[in-house]
């Protein structure tokens, strides 16, 4: 089972969450500026990347708050998660060798 | 929860372990800031809200903590004090009555424990699960909200919908637990 550490709740099953999607994805001040070619890029384009990639969850059936997560996209593995409107925090060489584990 | 919705028929009585469904009382679900579940709290008499996945009680009604931004109210058939009403009209907020979305059970007999492990990956021993807890998990394919009463007695409730079911996995679970 995997546990996924919810910042108000502890550590939860899995089952308990869903994914929100990309994380630190500002919208764009002010829209009417941006060429149709920027408005896509906010709209649709996200990393995929193969490694590292912070996401927003919500504890869904629990206290249905939304928040942020490290996730390695290869092992499953949590790195840290953390509150809404907080930055994105560093993650030490050790934390990740242990991610990709 | 009136009455006469909440069938006998949910009820789970097996060796060990009984689930008899609850009867009587409103449910409200309060939305709001940290201010505003304080200031609810002191309307209700108590110094302070429930903390996280805490709860407290204040007369005939119980404060739930399910979430920063949600007390989950549990009161008698008159509903809730007239001084909290009073003071939710006062600030922004969202109040629910979802008494009529509510079907719950009291759990209680010597294979409880078994029983909630088998419905449950949650570690609801007392060192991790105190008595006053209470969280919203999921139950097989049910969301629903567990609550410890006491050392031996829980209070679980799910939505309407989800009564036969949950009713279902019940007996199930504690047919495994008795085994
Ligand atoms: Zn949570």
């Amino acid at each position: 089972m995997l546990l996924i550490r919810c910042p108000y709740c502890g550590e939860r099953a899995e089952v308990e969450f869903s994914n929100g999607g990309e994380a630190h994805i500002d919208r764009p001040r002010d829209p009417m500026s941006l060429t149709d070619e920027e408005w896509a890029q906010y709209l649709y384009m996200r990393d995929n990347p193969k490694g590292l990639i912070a996401e927003r969850w919500r504890h869904a059936h629990g206290c249905n708050r939304f928040f942020n997560a490290i996730r390695d996209t290869r092992t499953d593995r949590f790195v840290v998660t953390y509150e809404i409107g907080q930055p994105r925090p560093e993650v030490t060489p050790e934390q990740a060798a242990e991610a990709a584990r | 929860m009136s009455d006469v919705s909440v069938s006998n028929s949910l009820a789970v009585s097996r060796a060990g372990f009984t689930a008899t469904p609850l009867k009587g009382g409103r449910r409200f679900a309060l939305q709001g800031r940290k201010d505003t579940l304080e200031g609810a709290a002191k309307a209700f008499g108590l110094s302070e809200a429930p903390g996280m996945l805490a709860s407290a009680a204040a007369g005939d009604c119980t404060l739930l903590r399910l979430a920063p931004q949600e007390l989950f109210i549990i009161t008698g058939d008159a509903g809730l004090p007239e001084a909290v009403t009073t003071y939710l009209g006062t600030v922004p907020n969202s109040l629910v009555e979802v008494s009529e979305r509510q079907i719950g059970w009291t759990l209680e007999g010597e294979k409880l424990r078994d029983t909630l492990a088998a419905l449950s990956p949650l570690d609801m021993r007392e060192r991790s699960f105190p008595v006053g807890m209470v969280t919203r998990t999921l139950f097989g394919k049910a969301d629903g909200m567990v609550w410890r009463t006491g050392m031996d007695t829980f209070h679980l409730e799910v939505w309407r919908s989800f009564g036969p079911y949950m009713s279902s996995m019940m007996d199930a679970a504690a047919l495994d637990a008795a085994w």
